[in-house]
């Protein structure tokens, strides 16, 4: 990770001034415009002509771009984080001169947790707005609504979560890892390192767990000749799991493997805790309670339980310790980041990297000139763009922390290949 | 399934999996005792009863906060005094939203369902602007969390017992207050007649409004409670609406006694084949005992004889 990084830094470190340079420079003769004559004579900022050739909402200042989470109903609680992780960074590239000497505005749409909204806002923002593009959507069936609309109306989203893969499209940049990313180097790790050959997968009953799942199966049956002792899955919002916690402690297993989301995961490790399973004891590993779950778990319920992904906000590198610190400067001390919400803000700035290479906001052109993208001042260290439309990332464990952070305790030494269709696990 | 275990594991495992089942039916008793109350005994659907659980959760995070920053030599004791709080809390909010919309929709009451949904939709973006739209974590006090060791296998959950107990109390200071008290008599009174009932001098509209009240208190020290278990967000009432209208109406909306059987019968369902089965098949032949008994006995398990 280190050698990828201080390459890389230096690197950056010279771009950026040489962007804010750009920046500058072209400000105050385009102010003076009456708009008749818009055509800036500087190179740095070329003609809006050039680089927008579909109509797209350019104009010499300014690019508009899209936020689409919900900020009320269910999925509130997950996709906050998200949208100001945008916002945070969407901030960052205004200071520093914006994309193509213009300066990014958003148009925020509210999801409202509700897949046919989704769909309707993304339309709006395409057919309406003209947005350049999306920043959104958060659980899969969101996802899924929204993009036949992009795909129709050729727009380009960015999408932040971790998912169960499956899926790649022209129009969408996945900036969270796909299932088998997420899923095989954790429990590598948890076979080689606690010796685990037991497994008992729960879920919350939809499509990320249950696919998850599947793959989780059969790595530990094909790769690593471990047993699955039982497989479990209740329907969202449920509140009680004393009968699937008396059935870990008849069978046993090395590992719980955990897949449980929203409110249910409160009280599934509520229970579990009041049960007296002793995580120090019990090995759990789970792939959905980032540090945002945590808030609401309580960090003396959820103590040394294993997390899997890419980021942790406990990583220990320059690029996080700037983000995470102008994170709290905007959004306040207390809040918490959490995978996702590092996934999020990603996309803002891939996008900008994208269009300054392709040297257009056209969305084709975007999409063409993204694969081989890279970002050298990712909070997570360092992530490319693969052709798949997928990101090349590390995935680590982390253990929980009383005071709700992860010890990050394991990271894969080299980034992990995207491969969202994954051969020999569907 | 069992043949790999040994006799004592599985009976250490059957007297635990009957203590869930008890647990379940603690849970169940307690979230659908304020629903029975307004449903059954004013025919109100409050569809907002989740969300009055919920402020009583939110109530008790804020209680949990208050001792921990000011007073934390009593910590150990805040939770008795937020479930109090929890109470009155719910219970004024009750009372408030039956004199602004409730009682104007009395006889109306499949539009209490509308009205009542559309309050749950507006508290819950009330609580989510006020307290923001992530999940609040309540800290307990020590001796509330973990377990008693009975013996190496067999645990029993404090947090189990301590809704147990609050559930039996609950249920019999409801059952007193209904069926000895004056006012239980007052309230009998209006269910069954509502103009003979103010013909004879009884204040049908105060009795409304207290007794509204009351059911929405229950629910707030239910949600209070549940701290303890699950989630306090925004939009957690949710979780436990199904749920808790399942019991009432399965138990027949008018009686105390039916919501006890039918909270009884359905969580041992529930559990026991959660056991057996995998969760969400759980869930569907539950449910679909449930129709099955319903369409065979429309009015639920128990029906209190009226004249009509």
């Amino acid at each position: 990770m280190s050698s990828n990084n201080d390459n890389s830094s230096k690197f950056s470190s010279t771009r950026r001034k040489l962007l804010m340079g750009m920046a500058a420079l072209p400000a105050a003769p385009l102010l003076a415009n009456t708009g008749l004559f818009s055509t800036p004579a500087f190179a740095q900022a070329p003609a809006t002509s050039a680089v927008n050739t579909t109509g797209l909402a350019v104009t010499d200042t300014e690019v508009t771009v899209g936020i689409l989470h919900s900020v009320t109903g269910t999925m509130a609680i997950s996709e906050t984080g998200s949208v100001q992780a945008e916002k945070l960074a969407i901030e960052q590239i205004n200071a520093m001169g914006g994309v193509l000497g213009r300066k990014i505005k958003f148009i925020q749409e509210d999801g409202a947790s509700d897949w046919p909204t989704f769909a309707e806002k993304a339309k709006k923002l395409l057919v309406n707005d003209k947005v350049a593009a999306i920043m959104g959507c958060w659980t899969s069936a969101s996802r899924k609504a929204v993009l036949p609309v992009v795909e129709q109306y050729n727009g380009m989203l960015y999408y932040p979560t971790f998912y169960e893969g499956l899926e790649q499209s022209k129009n969408v940049i996945y900036t969270g890892q796909e299932a088998t990313q997420q899923i095989l180097a954790g429990l590598d790790w948890v076979n080689k390192t606690k010796g685990a050959k037991s497994f008992y997968l729960i879920g919350s009953d939809y499509i990320w767990p249950r696919t998850s799942m599947k793959i989780a199966r059969k790595h530990i049956e094909n790769k690593l000749s471990g047993k699955v002792v039982g497989e479990d899955y209740f329907p969202l919002g449920h509140t009680q799991f004393n009968s699937v916690i008396n059935k870990f402690k008849l069978t046993k297993p090395d590992v719980i493997y955990a897949a449980v989301v929203g409110g249910s995961n409160v009280a599934f490790y509520k229970q579990l805790k009041a049960a007296g399973i002793d995580l120090s004891k019990q090995t759990l590993l789970t792939i959905s309670v980032t540090e945002d779950e945590i808030d609401g778990i309580g960090g003396e319920n959820f103590v040394n339980a294993y997390s899997c992904m890419k980021y942790f906000q406990s990583l220990d590198n320059p690029n996080n310790k700037d983000f995470v610190a102008a994170f709290k400067k905007m959004w306040g001390e207390k809040t918490v980041i959490g995978d996702v919400t590092q996934a999020a803000y990603l996309g803002p700035w891939l996008w900008k990297m994208t269009v300054e290479k392709a040297g257009s906001f056209d969305v084709d052109k975007i999409a063409e000139a993204s694969p081989g993208i890279e970002f050298t001042k990712a909070p997570e260290g360092y992530v490319k763009i693969h052709p798949n439309h997928h990101l090349w990332s590390k995935t680590r464990v982390g253990q929980a922390q009383a005071d709700g952070q992860f010890k990050v305790v394991f990271e894969t030494p080299e980034l992990i290949e995207p491969d969202p269709f994954p051969k020999g696990y569907q | 399934m069992f043949s790999d275990y040994s006799l004592a594991e599985l009976g250490s495992i059957f007297i635990m999996q009957g203590f869930a089942g008890l647990i379940l039916f603690s849970v169940f008793v307690l979230m659908a005792l304020g629903l029975a109350i307004i449903f059954g005994q004013m025919g109100v659907i409050n569809m907002a009863h989740g969300e009055f659980m919920i402020l009583g959760a939110y109530v008790t995070y804020f209680t949990s906060q208050l001792f921990l920053h000011y007073i934390p030599s009593l910590f150990g004791i805040y939770f008795f005094i937020a479930m109090i709080l929890a109470f009155f809390a719910s219970g004024a909010l009750g009372m408030a939203v039956e004199w602004l919309m409730i009682r104007r929709l009395y006889k109306r009451p499949l539009d209490t369902l509308l009205a009542t949904w559309g309050l749950s939709l507006i508290l819950q973006q009330v609580y989510r602007s006020v307290f923001g739209p992530r999940e609040v974590g309540v800290e307990l006090p020590n001796w509330m969390m973990g377990s008693l060791p009975v013996t190496e296998v067999v645990e029993v959950q404090i947090n189990g017992l301590f809704v147990m107990g609050l559930t039996i109390a609950i249920t019999i200071a409801v059952a007193l207050l209904m069926y000895k008290s004056a006012w239980g008599k007052q309230v009998r009174a209006v269910v069954q007649n509502r103009v003979m009932a103010g013909a004879v001098g009884i204040n049908t509209e105060k009795i409304d409004r207290y007794t509204f009240g009351l059911g929405c208190g229950i629910a707030g020290v239910a949600g209070s409670a549940f701290t303890m278990i699950g989630s306090t967000g925004p939009t957690s009432g949710q979780l436990y609406i199904v749920d808790t209208f399942l019991v009432v109406v399965f138990g027949g909306a008018q009686s105390l006694l039916g919501t006890i059987a039918s909270a009884f019968t359905i969580s041992q369902a529930q559990s026991t084949m959660e056991f057996f089965l995998s969760g969400s098949m759980a869930k569907v032949l539950t449910l679909l005992g449930v129709v099955i008994i319903l369409m065979l006995r429309p009015q639920g398990l128990f029906v209190i004889k009226v004249r009509r």
